[in-house]
């Protein structure tokens, strides 16, 4: 890594004021550019009222929507969605280092592997 | 220069990785074999143990959702307009949280302590909201040892209430802290750390509100 690179990043006042938290050392061009696309406080509010239509058609979905596995397929899909907006775009995981994902996917991993391993434990192996 | 110091402005002024002055460096790297904020790091991992913690919790109570016998179960239990209201309440919790941190990178701090103090009253009326459900199901005969339903619901439910309480008591020290200018070092970052731990809390009732109160027992 040369200090060149380091230098072009720190100096460049637009680089400061809009690259996120950028406390994850030198970055490279690409992932500088990545940086910039960080939401605006407007764009957070945009989020935040998309989640928020995502709930009331989760609800709608319980009263007024299908039956039975359909119904369960929609509410973990849109559970999934709102998951993913908010570790993407508030937690900043999607703009941040590689890292912070991996270690954070990892726990999600193992939680959802502890379920299938309680869930196989309980219906297959008690008579 | 070697690789570990940078030009931080047109003076030439030279800082090491990681040095700590008790101003914000935004935007510097971090003195860390990774490059990486050694905090945020461990915070991250913390959020992925914690995610073990509520995937045991979660799992225990999608086990034990149907055993409740002749006892109350959860189709004659939840209040599902009231629990949308809560849940909302968080949401938007997430959304005053990120406002926080979006102006503690400006370092605009009059504003970071009115977003910081409103997440922290939207999380005490989910609280709020929380205990009165508590209260209203104990009233209908739901106590904690009623069934493996009842103690499951209420072991995950309550490990999310108190881990929302943790954050509101976080929250409200940030904000005295930031008041009395007893906070020292990266001010972004501190606000920020707080943050992505009440985004988790938020994610988690997320995942809790679909699979416990939204899909039928």
């Amino acid at each position: 890594m040369s200090s060149d690179t380091t230098t072009d990043t720190t100096t460049d006042p637009a680089a400061t004021a809009d690259s996120g938290d950028a406390h994850d050392g030198p970055v490279a061009p690409a992932e500088h550019e990545q940086r910039h696309k960080e939401p605006t406080d407007r764009q957070y509010i945009f989020i935040a009222l998309f989640l928020a239509v995502l709930t009331a058609i989760e609800i709608a979905a319980t009263e007024v929507g299908p039956d039975g596995p359909l119904l369960i397929v929609s509410l973990v899909v849109l559970m999934v969605v709102k998951f993913l907006f908010v570790i993407l775009f508030f937690m900043h995981l999607r703009f941040d280092s590689r890292l912070f994902s991996l270690v954070f996917y990892i726990g999600l991993v193992f939680a959802i592997v502890l379920y299938g391993v309680m869930l196989a434990t309980f219906h297959f192996f008690v008579s | 220069m070697s690789d570990a110091t940078i030009t931080e402005t047109d003076d030439a002024v030279e800082i090491p990785h990681g040095y700590d002055d008790g101003q914000d460096h935004i935007g510097l790297p971090h003195h860390t074999s990774t490059g990486l904020s050694n905090t945020k790091l461990a915070m991250w991992l913390f959020l992925g143990s914690e995610c073990l913690l509520f995937g045991g919790l979660i799992s225990t109570y999608m086990l034990y959702r149907n055993r409740q016998a002749d006892q109350l179960g959860p189709d004659q239990l939840w209040d599902i307009p009231f629990t949308s209201a809560t849940s909302f309440v968080l949401l938007m919790s997430s959304l005053t949280m990120v406002m926080a941190v979006s102006n503690a990178k400006r370092k605009d701090e009059q504003r970071t302590k009115l977003w910081l103090t409103v997440t922290a009253l939207l999380g005490a009326l989910f609280l709020a909201g929380q205990v009165y459900e508590f209260t209203v199901f104990y009233r209908e005969g739901l106590g904690y040892t009623t069934s493996l339903f009842s103690s499951s619901f209420y072991t995950l439910t309550g490990f999310h209430g108190v881990h929302v309480a943790v954050g509101i008591v976080m929250l409200l020290s940030l904000v005295a802290m930031l008041a009395k200018g007893k906070l020292v070092g990266d001010k972004h970052e501190t606000v920020e750390m707080i943050g992505l731990y009440w985004h988790f809390v938020d994610v988690v009732w997320i995942v809790i509100f679909t699979l416990v109160y939204l899909i039928p027992a």
